[in-house]
């Protein structure tokens, strides 16, 4: 790969006209499976029944579906504080992860690490990450575990436009840059690093750009479209599996939500959210697929119903599971005992 | 028996688990044409090859961060941290991912990683390269803590560091590198968590761990001279701490001295001051005392990092305040 092509980001669906046509109808699903988990775990959490905190990835899922459709079951991924779109789009069962919300002992982290350390590592999921960029290093590893077992599993690492600011992404980038390792590193630009807009922590315009400086390619996706999202990352997935190394796409996406559940937002201007509602990634996708053809509106009924009752059975499920027992606390900490 | 260097008996373990396990791999700065800042992965890269020790830029936090992720993917990695202070650069890696990964994704995955953290004071290296940083990670559950003193154990203990399925702070006096001593060849491990005692005593205990042994053995001696017994108890690792071996000897001495290299306050010897004084207040006959570094960061000037580093002297002054 030319360093030149990293000069200028160019956009990914131009380059993807080769490409097999994008599971759509599966990337719809998806994005109703995810919308569905994080709008009832909205309602929960201001219900009272959620401990903690949530941050919510309403407004992003073209992101996670697009990225992970495009990816094998054994690919790995890291995942960032707003993690539950990953999760889902990677595979996990939803009804674990739900139980993890509720701190149940039957949740996929028995309880110990809730909406911000959500994790499945039997699909590759190597874990939401309360510290912000702390997963980009991680992803680096996973590919040196991948090599030296001779394997061809390619990881890619979610970030956001707030820890594309962070050290320790940049010597990721560096690092599978100079030994041409086969990461993703995708970054979810939604506009906002918590209550900082992108344009306040960032003296460019596209976080792209700076792949150049790491020797990588860099693209901007539009990241409120799956289909391109899928496009970019299947294209690039390909190459960096073939041995080409690593690359930076940037999807520039919109935080529907606040920060967390319960942020009052005071630093959106009035009518930004609203402005951007025709972009719902969701209804762009529905809408082609039912001008296309592809698609009926009774099987985007059916799809919703599915999503709703899957969700439905996972807050029963996680209701209706048991707190951990308190000395639980103790456990999980050492693979084998100090003590032993 | 042969005898080996500190340095070739790491080397040698280092040797024997890469040939035993193809996942265990070596990470670091300076690893391809050197072998190690200090050369204790001498000859590695020629063995393995560069796959399989792998030679990094400047990037503390990118190395520690891979092997965390490496490890949680099932690879082994040993990391050389060229200097321990340079592990603040990767606290976040150590302390929020390593420590925690394990426990807070409730047991799905573990990290069996190793970090070689030559540490300590030697020839004015001054404040960014003469650290004692083990009481920093003490502090931090879901690591565990190796400090060798002899060239025995530190080849035993890397072995089952490296075997162990969780992180593993290997910290290795850069004043010990040189030091001989005798290393059988047929294969051995010494397990984590098992204090030696390197010389029996009934008038008191000096506690003690890596480089500050042999001082404490050289008080022990000059104690002697004046009819004290002291019994020196080497813990070879503080996480898991043997604290059936610390129990017997203040039930046998009934005074404590703990000695570290690290500076006193907030070290190890407090915690194990404070264990003691909870467990075996009425085994005491003396308060618990510690000896350590000042509290200053470490001098360049030879007389200033002498006068601020703890010696046999104070160990023995120690010790003179209890009986």
């Amino acid at each position: 790969m030319a360093v030149t092509e990293t000069r200028s980001p160019t956009h990914a669906t131009e380059q993807a006209d080769h490409l097999q046509l994008a599971p759509r109808r599966e990337l719809l699903r998806t994005m109703l499976r995810i919308r569905r988990f994080e709008e009832r775990a909205e309602e929960l959490y201001l219900g009272g029944e959620l401990p903690g905190f949530i941050h919510l990835s309403i407004g992003q899922e073209a992101c996670a579906a697009g990225a992970c459709l495009a990816l094998r079951r054994d690919d790995y991924i890291t995942s960032t504080h707003r993690g539950h779109g990953h999760c889902i789009a990677k595979g996990a069962p939803t009804e674990r992860m739900m139980a993890e919300l509720f701190a149940k002992a039957t949740g996929s982290c028995k309880g110990k690490g809730g909406s911000m350390h959500i994790a499945d590592f039997s699909v590759g999921m190597l874990g939401a990450n309360g510290v912000v960029g702390g997963g980009a290093n991680l992803a680096v590893g996973a590919t040196i575990a991948a090599r030296l077992r001779g394997t061809d599993q390619i990881a890619l690492c979610f970030f956001g436009d707030g820890a594309a600011n962070r050290g320790p992404v940049h010597e990721a980038c560096n690092l599978a840059a100079v030994w041409k390792l086969p990461v993703i590193f995708f970054c979810e630009n939604n506009q906002y690093a918590s209550t900082t807009a992108a344009g306040a922590a960032l003296a460019i315009e596209d976080i792209a750009d700076r792949a150049a400086g790491y020797g990588m390619p860099g693209l901007i996706v539009d990241g409120n479209d799956a289909v391109a999202v899928y496009d970019a990352v299947s294209t690039w997935a390909a190459h960096a599996r073939a041995g080409g190394g690593p690359v930076l796409i940037e999807a520039k996406t919109y935080r529907m939500r606040g920060h967390y559940v319960g942020d009052p937002q005071l630093y959106r201007p009035a009518g930004e959210v609203e402005a951007r509602r025709e972009r719902d990634p969701i209804t762009r996708l529905e809408w082609a697929l039912l001008d296309d053809g592809a698609i009926s509106a009774d099987d985007v009924d059916h799809l919703r119903r599915e999503a709703a009752d899957e969700i439905e059975a996972a807050v029963r499920f996680a209701r209706e599971s048991p707190l951990p027992r308190p000395e639980e606390a103790l456990d999980d900490l050492y693979a084998t005992l100090p003590d032993a | 028996m042969p005898e080996l260097t500190f340095t070739e008996a790491t080397l040698a373990a280092m040797r024997e688990e890469m040939r035993r396990d193809p996942l265990v791999f070596v990470i670091g700065e300076d690893m391809a044409l050197q072998g190690g800042v200090f050369g204790q992965f001498k000859g590695l890269p020629e063995e393995f090859g560069v796959g399989r020790v792998l030679d990094t830029p400047i990037s503390e936090t990118s190395i520690v961060g891979a092997a965390v992720g490496a490890a949680l993917c099932g690879a082994r990695p040993v990391v050389d941290m060229h200097f321990a202070d340079f592990i603040t650069c990767a606290m976040d890696e150590v302390v929020s991912q390593a420590a925690k990964a394990r426990y807070m994704f409730g047991g799905q995955c573990s990290v069996p990683m190793v970090l070689r953290m030559p540490d300590g004071a030697i020839n004015s290296a001054a404040a960014h390269h003469s650290g004692s940083m083990e009481a920093w990670m003490l502090h931090t559950p879901g690591v565990k803590l190796v400090v060798p003193s002899n060239p025995y154990d530190a080849k035993g203990l890397l072995k089952s560091a490296i075997r162990d399925d969780d992180p593993v702070l290997y910290y290795e006096h850069k004043a010990l590198f040189k030091v001989k001593g005798v290393v059988p060849d047929e294969e051995y491990v010494v397990p984590m968590g098992r204090a030696a005692i390197r010389r029996q005593g009934r008038d008191v205990t000096i506690i003690s761990y890596s480089l500050m042994v042999e001082r404490c053995l050289a008080a022990a001696e000059a104690l002697a001279a004046d009819g004290l017994e002291a019994e020196v108890l080497d813990l070879r690792s503080l996480r898991p701490l043997d604290w059936d071996a610390v129990a017997a000897s203040v039930r046998k001495t009934h005074r404590v001295v703990v000695a570290h290299e690290a500076c006193r306050t907030g070290g190890v010897g407090a915690e194990i001051a404070a264990q003691i004084g909870e467990e075996f207040f009425d085994h005491l006959d003396a308060p618990v005392t510690r000896v350590g570094a000042k509290d200053v960061p470490i001098p360049f000037s030879p007389p200033l990092e002498k006068f601020v580093l703890p010696s046999p002297a104070d160990v023995v002054a120690a010790v003179r305040r209890l009986v």
